[in-house]
């Protein structure tokens, strides 16, 4: 399993790695019966794990009040949920909303937060530790505290209404990738950037064409955790957007709101079969997101401790 | 927030790295302050977003907390300490107070065993782990709401999957969202499937224990219990600890789920077993615009969640093995 370098080669803190051995386990050897017995847990609660997926897959596929029967093989395949779904709902409103907010929050969250953790990694100034343990107290402060004083300043921008406050703070780096992003460039050795210096590069253009482009790893990590977190994020949303036109929903706002429109006791028809599309589609692009960057995102949480 | 944290050894080391300052050539006083005004501006935008969005919105917050505020011409009335006394009298504060500090109970020890179950059986299969390891992480990188979306369904209680599948075994499964009893159970459940994320941390663990410890052992004679109580834990205590930190003020904030499940709909009436103090808080805030109240309640969450954070660690650090101890 290859480390990405998140840390950086710092002596005392490094991450001891023992090469796992197939054959044996860390409680020594182990006898076939046993190997068979803990292969057939493990693939018992693969399907486990899996078996919402596959549910998910074939409700999305069944017609109306079919969802119910719970069959993993539809009776009849409504292909046609996929086509309708798009006149049911305002799903392709939706996922431009969400998408363009996840990349505007990742991309500016990444940026700024770069910037900001050179500023600790690189430069001694007065002050310095002290700061940085503010950085990391912040992470500590639960949301509710300071919800309603945000929301009160954008309402005073008059930002209601508009993407600006789901990605707006963001500018202004985020503490835990501040973090993040430090410990890398702690790792980087610092004969580069003395070596710029002599040749005259100035403290922008070092951050510029030689951090990031070194940071490569730990920039793409910031940018998949806050691409999934900011697509994830229903309460912004309803805190900014719900009282704005339904078109103007993101995608979790948008399924939240769909599954009160179909549900019977709300008077609706019990159509799920459109939740489950919807549920679907806003899951793939994760998924696609994690084919790509499994390392990244496991490593990332692994060695940072972030949960999701 | 959804992010919570880096693993506290970490972040003690980071503050000793910044607090020891590395030797350095010193050269004229001048490079050094062109350096501080350059490490100055660097580190500007989170000034101004600490300034703005967090030590200014914490102040403005406390200030409201202590006022009826008017969001229609942006007056805070002085309101002394009614709103804090407001908490004390609404009895649904109480309630999502017991609420969650009972999720709390439930959800985080069986996360901690789950997690460290499905870790310790990915750490005995050697070669195929990576396999099962990403398999087991799917279910994290689904978003809540369609999480929410697919459990609502299949934790029904009638034709629900999951009391289809009991029924299999002879078991009539409970009404699980709609049997006060069960409410919590069921959130549970999905985080259960969720819970790769802390999964992986213990992995990570898992996998740094020395080897040797192991063979030394079993040739002492310790069982597999023996081994898993005398080594594995102690040396896996950091992990431990870090996680019980963060799934506690995680289980303390629970809101998606809970808003999605039972009270998305304004109109329909759910089981106050399922208010959760994230839920009422959100409902004060921004349903009934009392803001007064809400960020009341909102200090009142923080000074728990700091009282319970601090007798964790004041516990954990005496349990916890540090290997630099050594």
């Amino acid at each position: 399993m290859a480390t990405l370098p998140l840390t950086g080669p710092r002596p005392g803190a490094a991450v001891v790695t023992t090469p796992v051995d197939a054959a044996t386990t860390p409680h020594g050897r182990r006898h076939p019966v046993g190997r068979v017995v803990l292969w057939v847990v493990l693939v018992g609660f693969s399907l486990l794990f899996l078996y919402p997926f596959a549910w998910l897959l074939a409700a999305s596929l069944k017609g109306r009040g079919q969802v119910f029967d719970n069959a993993l093989w539809p009776r009849e395949v409504h292909w046609q949920n996929y086509v309708e779904v798009w006149h049911q709902l305002p799903l392709l409103s939706w996922m431009f909303t969400s998408v363009s907010i996840a990349i505007l929050a990742a991309v500016t969250v990444a940026l700024s937060s770069s910037l900001v953790a050179f500023g600790f990694a690189y430069f001694r100034f007065p002050g310095r530790g002290v700061l940085f343990g503010l950085v990391l107290a912040t992470m500590m402060l639960p949301g509710a505290v300071t919800m309603i004083p945000i929301y009160l300043i954008w309402k005073e921008l008059g930002a209601l209404g508009t993407w600006i406050p789901l990605f707006g703070a963001n500018l202004f780096g985020s503490a835990f990738y501040i973090f993040l992003q430090r410990q890398f460039f702690l790792g980087l050795p610092r004969e580069l950037f003395e070596a710029a210096r002599i040749d005259g590069a100035s403290y922008w253009t070092m951050f510029w064409r030689v951090v990031m482009p070194l940071s490569v790893p730990s920039f793409v990590i910031v940018l998949l955790f806050e691409f999934q977190a900011s697509w994830n994020n229903l309460q912004q949303a309803l805190i900014y957007l719900n009282a704005g036109s339904v078109d103007g929903f993101t995608a979790p706002l948008g399924i939240a709101y769909a599954m009160t429109k179909y549900s019977p006791t709300a008077g609706g028809q019990g159509d799920y079969q459109y939740v489950m599309v919807a549920s679907l589609l806003v899951t793939v692009p994760m998924l696609v997101l994690f084919a790509f960057g499994q390392r990244y995102f496991i490593e990332g949480v692994a060695t940072t401790g972030r949960k999701g | 927030m959804t992010q919570i944290g880096a693993q506290p050894a970490a972040v003690a080391d980071a503050a000793a790295q910044v607090s020891a300052a590395r030797p350095r050539p010193r050269t004229r006083t001048r490079f050094h302050r062109r350096e501080a005004v350059a490490g100055y501006l660097f580190i500007s935008p989170w000034i101004v977003g600490f300034l703005v969005f967090t030590a200014g919105a914490m102040i403005s917050s406390l200030v409201i907390s202590f006022s009826h505020y008017n969001l229609a011409t942006n007056v805070a009335r002085p309101a002394g300490l009614s709103n804090y006394q407001g908490l004390l009298q609404d009895p649904r504060v109480a309630t999502a107070l017991g609420n969650t500090l009972f999720y709390a109970l439930l959800a985080v020890p069986a996360e901690i065993v789950f997690a460290l179950f499905l870790a310790s059986l990915l750490n005995g299969v050697g070669r195929g782990a990576g396999v099962f390891r990403t398999l087991f992480y799917l279910p994290k990188m689904t978003p809540a709401v369609a999480a929410a979306a697919i459990f609502f369904l299949l934790l029904n209680g009638n034709s629900g999957a999951i009391n289809q599948g009991l029924r299999v075994f002879g078991i009539e499964g409970p009404q699980w969202l709609v049997d006060p009893t069960w409410i919590k159970p069921s959130i549970v459940l999905m985080q259960l499937w969720a819970v790769s994320g802390t999964m992986v941390i213990f992995l990570a663990a898992l996998k740094n224990v020395p080897r040797e410890l192991y063979e030394v052992a079993s040739l002492d004679g310790a069982g597999p219990v023996r081994r898993f109580v005398s080594i594995t834990l102690p040396m896996i205590s950091s992990a431990m600890f870090f996680n019980v930190i963060v799934l506690t003020i995680a289980a303390f904030q629970v809101f998606d789920s809970a808003y999605l499940l039972f009270w998305r709909d304004q109109s329909n009436a759910s089981p106050e077993a399922s208010l959760f103090y994230a839920v009422y808080l959100f409902q004060q805030a921004f349903r009934q615009f009392n803001f007064g109240f809400a960020a009341a309640m909102a200090w009142l969450l923080f000074v728990i969640i700091m009282i319970v954070t601090f007798v964790q660690m004041r516990f954990g650090n005496r349990l916890v093995y540090y290997e630099s101890d050594r």
